[in-house]
């Protein structure tokens, strides 16, 4: 066989591909929604299905650090509302999970990538939850943050994902205003309580900002992310929105950012702000986090638990299938 | 370990009378009943529904956007279909 036959099927069919790809990225440039079963890119599906995946483990591992606090709830009225907020994050985990399903990988799968460590979500949870003042802050900056990378992601090109994160957006504004209402309480009540709403405060901020991925110098996936919709703004962009907006929120209730080089600039029409510590971000990205460990015994704890649960459901299942079939007959 | 997986539902809501259900999304139950009550939970949380229908995943015929030409192209070149198709003086009023 000459080289060339060897060669030329291969080369057509790359053409062909390559052809279908610039078709594809043609449809997403004129806003075209990508739907589950159409052609895609491999490239396309597996970053999907890592991004898509990676924010569902962030819904459920999200649910650790505030579910701590629920029992301790100061009033009623903050337990319901934590309570809901908990159950809003199942939820959101639950629509991103069925989302990322729809591109060919299992629910399982998916699980097992995240009790074996392979793969990540975001490490803001792996912070402690100390006090109260905590659900606080994590709802009014944690969330904040969240919002502001999510809301672009409503006009993502891949169609489950986007009505997916409809969904999430409409919800998740409540979250942020039951966490700023417990910073405006304590913020105005007893000294005690003012300080350890300001300790939230200084526990918090950083890892935020952190939140909202490396700069755009060391974010690799950036260019590609764009022209897939799956980002609309660069990660700094987005941290200087959210630095733009949650300092008026402090000043407002008398809590001080803890950045002492947080400055207004007249000219930029912006916050200037200090550096941040990178290294941690890292530290806390690699597993070295204070709760990374904690969080996964507590994740991998409830699975393993429950799984006689769903045993036991599919069992009685099988049982009224198989009365509803006698009876019928 | 489990020893068998939940089976996938999609879910479809009528956020109210006079509309139609709409797919909403998917979720993992044992059985009808179960992915009803999970569906409820999941999709309808703040008074999204009025009804809810669930069908096991496995049960939709889906028809493929790789043939979607076949499949749609029969439909494409049947303007007279539409009522824009038909000429009428400008005199002709309700019509």
């Amino acid at each position: 066989m000459s080289e060339e036959q060897i060669t030329r099927p291969n080369v057509s069919l790359g053409k062909g591909v390559e052809n279908l790809e610039t078709q594809f990225e043609e449809r997403i440039a004129r806003d075209e929604k990508i739907e589950p079963k159409d052609w895609m890119p491999e490239k396309y599906r597996q970053t999907h299905i890592r991004q898509m995946s990676q924010h569902a483990h962030s819904e459920i591992v999200g649910m650790l650090p505030e579910g701590n606090w629920i029992t301790r709830a100061p009033s009623l009225r903050r337990k319901v509302a934590l309570l809901a907020k908990v159950q809003d994050e199942a939820g959101h985990g639950l629509y991103l999970y069925s989302a990322c399903e729809t591109l060919g990988i299992s629910r399982d799968e998916l699980y097992e990538q995240l009790h074996s460590g392979k793969a990540k979500y975001s490490s803001i949870f792996n912070y402690p939850t100390v006090t109260w003042a905590d659900m606080g802050a994590i709802g009014w900056l944690v969330d904040g943050a969240a919002i502001i990378n999510q809301v672009p992601l409503c006009n993502t090109s891949f169609g489950p994902y986007a009505r997916a994160m409809v969904r999430v957006c409409k919800e998740e504004s409540f979250h942020q205003r039951q966490g700023y209402e417990i910073m405006i309480k304590l913020a105005n009540g007893t000294p005690e309580q003012k300080d350890m709403a300001q300790d939230a405060l200084n526990r918090w901020w950083w890892p935020s900002l952190m939140m909202l991925g490396p700069t755009d110098a060391e974010s690799v996936h950036t260019e590609q992310s764009m022209k897939w919709k799956l980002k609309r703004k660069s990660n700094d962009e987005l941290r200087q929105q959210f630095i733009d907006q949650t300092v008026p929120q402090a000043d407002l209730i008398g809590l001080t950012i803890p950045d002492p080089d947080l400055k207004w600039n007249e000219e930029r029409d912006s916050y200037d702000f200090g550096e941040i510590d990178w290294d941690e971000f890292w530290q806390v990205v690699k597993g070295h986090g204070p709760m990374n460990k904690e969080r996964m015994k507590a994740r991998v704890g409830a699975w393993e638990g429950g799984a006689w649960v769903r045993d036991a459901a599919m069992a009685h299942a099988a049982k009224n299938a198989e009365r509803k079939e006698k009876e019928a007959v | 370990m489990s020893t068998k997986n939940w089976p996938l539902w999609e879910v479809f809501v009528r956020s109210k009378n006079g509309l139609e259900h709409r797919h909403f999304g998917s979720l993992h139950a044992a059985d009808a009943e179960m992915a009803l009550e999970n569906a409820r939970d999941v999709y309808t949380r703040r008074n999204e529904g009025v009804s809810i229908w669930v069908v096991e995943s496995k049960n939709i015929t889906a028809s493929n956007p790789e043939h979607n030409g076949e499949m749609f192209e029969p439909a494409q070149d049947k303007v007279y279909r539409h009522p824009t198709f038909y000429e009428l003086p400008d005199e002709v009023k309700y019509m």
